[in-house]
């Protein structure tokens, strides 16, 4: 009876097409919703992940996220050099400077001063230039969609040069980064350059970026850095964390202190009923309008399992088409906006995302093929003589 | 001769009768308490095979509860039908679903097609019902739309076929897995005059053979001479049972008794 099921679910082109496309669109807003607000999220934590060697993230014990720091003194990194388990740790600056162009054209940046000798927290993906070239002096590499947020529809110019604090800086790598909470222009520099690029402070560092020696744990050594950096009688000494408990510390810190979490949570919300209501429905009313096929089905011997089976499959189906085409459609929805709208960058369908949208809409259509299904079951056959 | 009778030779009358289906103090109630009302009233009635019997009476009188419970599709209250000497209350759940499917054939006033399904499709169902393989169930769909006059119609969807056309696929899917029973439901109602002559005249020819028991429901009196055996029902009770009416009336009899029975 697959046969009969699968004729009778396309045997009406335009009902057929409007069941999978309902579930397709409902498919759509959940996960097109869900991965904007999940992408907008990372975006909070990306210039932590993007410093790819450092496992361990050292910082004052009252820091909230990553833009609002509180310096650390330069004689913390010796102390975190002489705990047993680290093997190396380096400067990092995060901060905001000022870019200002040949033409008087401005935008604040996110500057971020990665390690003088190692570059440990420069980028890894050179678009033009070297990044070993960030050791010349005045050097500095800027991310390819802060370069066109400066100069906007021109080439991409190795040697261009800005004012920073009153100081010239050469331009000597376009880089690719993820992109940050904030739309501004990523830059790199040395650590000992960045401090020159932003008002002086009598402390500057950021953070210090670690990693353990071979043979111990991260969370062992983050636990050594916490035990011999603390300060007698009060929590003013430092803390070191795991650079994946820093990045959630970020996004926990958006959650509860912004409306992000409150404005997609309506979105989301509502993407999410309309999102049931139309895969749902849409399914259960296909079942309904089929009624009495149905009991004509049962008055001429089809079993109620045989019923059962039918409804499934026919779920099945319109499940498997619908996600198809909405998270197809989702995909290429990100696929071009990222490419005509450089803000959106960096947002995109995460597999979890889909993996999620995938077990949702397999709820809503189990539960509208099992509503249908009671009213099938509980269907007289003897209705098609009525 | 009245064209709305059947010729005599075409009655089964010589046959010796053989019960098929027997009701055994038939009672049917709906409904509970105060609200309870009785359908049928201990109905004692025996269906012959090789016979066309019709079922007639007003709206209302019992006509489709009865043959839902002989089709299995409803349960008395008290009482049994027999089928084919197997009593209907010893048939339980899937083997009452099973026995229905191989042993009985529906004809429904409103056709019942699977709009999805061609012609040959839809004739082809009980064979899929009982798991035969579909390039063979095809075949004898093919064969049995033939039968019925509609070979050439066998890839038309039941949208493309007129009211007469589509009883008629309904005829073949009917009897496509040769049932023991057939049950049609007022088969002529929402047909014309003539298509509803060509229905009856179609279902005599190819329902009505040895060992098949044919039930027709109706009180469309154009059709009454097509009978061998005509049961006639008022309030949930039989109140006359006549011998194939057209060898004893005329038509303009038949339909003047029956109306006369109607307003009574």
């Amino acid at each position: 009876m697959n046969w009969v099921a699968w004729k009778m679910l396309n045997g009406d082109p335009v009902k057929y097409l409007g069941t999978v496309f309902g579930v397709g669109f409902g498919v759509l807003l959940i996960a097109q919703q869900c991965s904007i607000f999940v992408g907008i999220i990372l975006r909070t934590a990306n210039p932590i992940a993007d410093v790819r060697e450092a496992q361990i993230w050292v910082m004052d014990p009252y820091l909230q996220n990553a833009d609002e720091i509180k310096p650390l003194s330069d004689s913390d990194l010796y102390r975190i050099r002489g705990v047993e388990g680290v093997d190396w740790a380096v400067k990092i600056y995060k901060g905001l400077a000022r870019a200002k162009i040949e033409t008087g054209n401005f935008r604040q940046v996110i500057l971020m001063g990665v390690d003088d000798q190692s570059l440990i927290g420069a980028p890894v993906k050179m678009i033009e230039g070297d990044i070993r070239d960030l050791k010349r002096p005045d050097a500095i590499v800027m991310d390819q969609y802060g370069y066109k947020y400066l100069w906007p529809n021109e080439p991409f110019q190795v040697g261009r040069e800005v004012e920073m604090n009153d100081r010239r800086a050469v331009i000597v790598g376009i880089c690719d980064v993820s992109a940050p909470f904030q739309s501004f222009p990523v830059v790199f520099t040395r650590y000992s350059q960045a401090v020159q690029f932003v008002a002086s402070e009598r402390q500057q560092l950021s953070f210090v970026v670690a990693a353990p020696r071979q043979g111990y744990q991260v969370d062992e050594v983050c636990r050594l850095i916490n035990e011999q950096t603390r300060s007698i009688g009060e929590k003013s000494g430092l803390i070191a964390m795991p650079y994946r408990e820093f990045v959630w510390i970020n996004i926990k810190y958006y959650l509860e202190n912004t409306g992000i979490p409150v404005n997609f949570g309506i979105t989301i919300t509502l993407g999410f009923i309309v999102g049931t209501a139309i895969a749902g429905q849409t399914f259960y009313l296909f079942t309904i309008e089929n009624l009495k096929q149905f009991g004509a089905l049962k008055a001429m011997g089809v079993t109620n399992w045989g019923i059962v089976g039918m409804i499934c499959l026919q779920a099945s189906v319109v499940g498997v088409i619908g996600l198809s085409i909405g998270l197809g459609l989702t995909a290429l929805f990100f696929v071009a906006t990222t490419r005509l709208l450089p803000d959106l960058r960096g947002l995109h369908l995460m597999w979890e995302i889909a993996g999620g949208t995938c077990l949702a809409v397999t709820l809503i259509i189990c539960l509208a093929s099992a509503l249908s299904l009671r009213k099938v079951l509980t269907l007289e056959p003897a209705v098609v003589f009525r | 001769m009245n064209t709305l009778l059947m010729p005599e030779s075409s009655i089964n009358t010589q046959s010796p009768l053989k019960v098929g289906v027997a009701c055994v103090k038939l009672v049917k109630e709906f409904g509970d308490g105060a609200n309870r009302n009785r359908v049928l009233h201990e109905l004692d009635i025996d269906f012959y095979s090789n016979q066309l019997t019709l079922l007639v009476g007003p709206s209302g009188c019992g006509k489709t509860t009865l043959i839902s419970i002989i089709a299995g599709l409803l349960f008395p209250t008290s009482g049994d039908v027999e089928l084919f000497g197997t009593p209907q209350s010893r048939l339980k759940g899937g083997k009452l679903v099973r026995f229905r499917a191989q042993n009985v054939g529906f004809v429904f006033q409103q056709y019942n097609l699977l709009p999805a399904l061609t012609a040959t499709e839809n004739v082809c169902v009980p064979l899929l019902i009982q798991g035969v393989p579909r390039s063979q169930a095809l075949i004898k769909a093919k064969e049995m739309l033939d039968r019925v006059g509609l070979a050439t119609r066998a890839g038309a969807y039941s949208r493309e076929l007129s009211g007469g056309q589509q009883q008629r696929v309904a005829i073949a899917r009917a009897l496509v897995h040769e049932p023991r029973l057939l049950v049609c439901d007022e088969p002529t109602a929402a047909l014309d005059g003539n298509s509803g002559r060509t229905v009856m005249q179609l279902i005599r020819e190819v329902s009505v053979q040895p060992g098949r028991v044919v039930i027709v429901v109706t009180h469309d009196s154009r059709v009454y001479s097509y009978g061998d055996r005509m049961i006639e029902m008022s309030d949930g009770r039989v109140t006359n049972i006549s011998n194939s009416p057209s060898s004893s009336m005329t038509d303009s009899q038949v339909i003047s008794q029956f109306k006369s029975k109607e307003t009574h």
